[in-house]
């Protein structure tokens, strides 16, 4: 690939993403009203957005081989559990982590 | 005033620290074994920022020039910021200038963040979430530039830090969770995505899982809508 190429590719990167991110406030504008059903799919998307992208980060995980998404699971639970005991956003996301941490560290090599 | 929008705003994107710090080194590790200068990783970082693409770009610049499938490829990968900005139109209303930026770093921590923070009453919104986009988009950057310059001498063992991102998405579901007064909306996401990661695989589950939300949202529109009003 020669620079040029290389800048297109990358300006084409940029270009799909910005696509992605601007479309629904280019085709919705602030100066119109916004259609009954678009009003009631952004009030009702963003949960299942969050559930959709808990799945996402775990796309990779294979349940029937290797460790058997055990290390994932168990340091979800304990992200999970930290949060509804303490509901401290830092203290459930380090604590999750540092356990999953060990666990890749020292049960499953 | 500013200066104390920024102190409450930080807080909120230190797991994104942590987790983009860590990607982003990666990211410009990666690019510098391939071969690269750190111009790369810093211009990309700082102008794409979107991570998963990002590593995918790496590819695709050592391929032969295919225009056509960057930019299909790209949208494939990005299709699901469609639902941030969906979810988002009201949120961003009379933001001004800010809103051009609020899209534009509108990655999937960001969007998370900014959707769900509690902001306080006393602090001007626009402000809040412009810092944290801010300050997410710096530390991808700064990340991904280190990454790109000093990655072939770097030696430490982080195995697992990238968790991190996990963690802080179940922690955005639980708050989003315990906020809501029915969970139909979460569980249509977590079974729908889970359905679809298995049926399609984890290369191409994502539109998919998009179409078949938004359907079984569409589907659902009357019972649910039916619902509030008895609610109220």
């Amino acid at each position: 690939m020669t620079v040029t190429q290389q800048m297109v590719t990358i300006g084409l990167c940029v270009l799909g993403t910005m696509l992605t991110r601007f479309l629904p406030f280019i085709v919705f504008s602030e100066n119109r009203e916004t259609p009954s059903f678009i009003q009631y799919i952004g009030k009702y998307l963003p949960s299942a957005v969050f559930g959709m992208l808990v799945i996402y980060c775990l796309k990779d995980v294979s349940i029937f081989q290797g460790t058997h998404g055990l290390p994932e699971f168990l340091s979800i639970a304990v992200t999970a559990m930290l949060h509804l005991w303490k509901r401290q956003m830092l203290l459930s996301i380090a604590g999750g982590t540092v356990c999953y941490m060990l666990l890749l560290h020292f049960v499953f090599i | 005033m500013i200066f104390r929008t920024l102190r409450k705003a930080f807080p909120y994107t230190i797991p994104i620290f942590a987790g983009f710090w860590f990607l982003g080194l990666a990211y410009g590790i990666y690019m510098n074994v391939s071969g690269f200068s750190f111009v790369y990783p810093m211009v990309m970082s700082l102008i794409i920022f979107g991570g998963s693409l990002e590593f995918v770009a790496v590819e695709m610049l050592l391929s032969p020039f295919a225009p056509v499938q960057v930019f299909i490829m790209t949208l494939l990968i990005q299709a699901r910021h469609l639902f941030y900005g969906l979810s988002m139109l009201d949120k961003f209303k009379g933001m001004g200038w800010k809103k051009y930026y609020l899209i534009f770093g509108m990655c999937d921590e960001t969007f998370s963040i900014n959707y769900t923070a509690d902001i306080p009453e006393d602090v001007d919104r626009g402000w809040f979430m412009f810092f944290v986009t801010a300050l997410n988009h710096f530390y991808w950057f700064s990340g991904a530039t280190i990454g790109g310059l000093i990655g072939s001498h770097l030696h430490f063992n982080t195995e697992g830090i990238s968790f991190v991102m996990t963690a802080m998405f179940v922690v955005i579901f639980l708050e989003q969770w315990l906020k809501e007064k029915r969970h139909i909306s979460a569980y249509i996401g977590l079974g729908v995505s889970a359905v679809c990661l298995i049926v399609f695989g984890p290369d191409s589950f994502m539109i998919p899982t998009m179409i078949a939300i938004l359907s079984v949202l569409a589907i659902l529109r009357k019972p649910l809508e039916k619902q509030e009003v008895t609610e109220k």
